[in-house]
């Protein structure tokens, strides 16, 4: 006997997700999920951004690890809120973990919440958090040809953050390949080219976040 | 790895339905996956053939039914084929365009044994 069933295999996840989207939006909290490879500096992105944004907005971030609370602990070095998950070996951060951390927030005291995903270009694609937007960033010594590599993370992103151009004198990353490969399979989404270290171009992208965080905080 | 992860919803979607039609067994299960999904089909297996042992699905066939891409070019109405990596219009080069179908992630059909 054939059983018709026709339901999204992450139905489970899409309804998370969806009660996370509705109290980010009652809550007036902006949430923007960062994804990236390991050592892509995606902690490092996260407190330059919070060095150019702490004084208008206030932000927290729930760090996404396989294990330890390294990540944490240098965010709450910078004085911030941050909530560690650690997904004890899975690949994703998935919108049932993000709920949890919701509930350990204070969400009435934050405007702009950062959720640093495991460092992976394949498996958090497929996982709605109930974000607002996402942000892939892509570091120059992983090379020019990453997209075309991992082309569905790089078209599910709202932006694109290339990190440690002060390296592009070392690696033979060709920037106008990447954007016009970038450009091909996500039409809309802006480039940001940036060093967390020297904090070149991080004006830049921060402007474009403090905008998105304007139009959910008001 | 996230193939494990599905998988999981999978199985616990499907048994709970075959329990529904009281059903002794799960024979089948067929899945669509949109070709622009982040799924690789024999990861897909391996994760059923691991996960299916003491369920009711045990010894169940998985299926993967590919859905082919298709968009929408929002400026001069053409519907074709985006591949990964090229999503905009062939025809107008335009950049806005809608995504009709692609991303498919879902459970489709079960086949039972002894169900009501």
């Amino acid at each position: 006997m054939e059983i018709e069933i026709n339901t999204p295999i992450l139905e489970l996840n899409a309804r998370h997700a969806e009660s996370n989207r509705q109290l980010l939006a009652k809550e007036q909290v902006y949430m923007l999920d960062i994804m990236a490879s390991p050592g892509a500096g995606k902690t490092s992105c996260i407190l330059s951004v919070i060095d150019r944004l702490r004084s208008q907005l206030r932000l927290a971030v729930i760090e996404g690890d396989v294990a330890s609370d390294v990540d944490a602990q240098r965010i709450k070095q910078a004085g911030l809120t941050a909530v560690q998950i650690n997904t004890g070996g899975a690949c994703h951060l998935e919108a049932m973990m993000i709920a949890r951390a919701l509930d350990a927030l204070s969400l009435s005291e934050i405007d702009f919440l950062i959720v640093e995903n495991v460092g992976n270009l394949v498996c958090p694609t497929e996982f709605d958090l109930g974000e607002h937007a996402r942000v892939v960033i892509l570091s120059v010594p992983e090379g020019h040809d990453k997209p075309q590599k991992y082309p569905g993370i790089f078209a599910s992103a709202d932006a694109i953050v290339v990190n440690k151009i002060d390296t592009l004198p070392l690696f033979d990353f060709d920037m106008a390949v990447f954007k016009e490969t970038v450009k091909a399979m996500n039409p809309t989404a802006p480039v940001f080219t940036v060093s967390a270290r020297t904090g070149e171009g991080m004006d830049d992208w921060c402007e474009w976040l403090a905008n998105q965080v304007a139009d959910v905080v008001g | 790895m996230h193939e494990f992860s599905l998988m999981a919803s999978v199985l616990q979607v499907a048994e709970q339905s075959a329990r529904q039609a009281n059903a002794q067994r799960i024979t089948r299960i067929t899945l669509k996956i949109g070709a622009l999904t982040e799924v690789l089909p024999d990861a897909m297996q391996f994760a059923h053939q691991a996960l299916t042992p003491g369920t009711l699905a045990e010894g169940s066939d998985l299926v993967l039914n590919q859905i082919e891409a298709r968009s929408r070019c929002l400026s001069c109405g053409l519907e074709y084929t985006p591949d990964r990596y090229r999503r905009y219009c062939p025809d107008c080069a335009a950049l806005a365009c809608e995504l009709l179908a692609g991303r498919e992630l879902e459970i489709e059909s079960i086949e039972v044994e002894n169900g009501d």
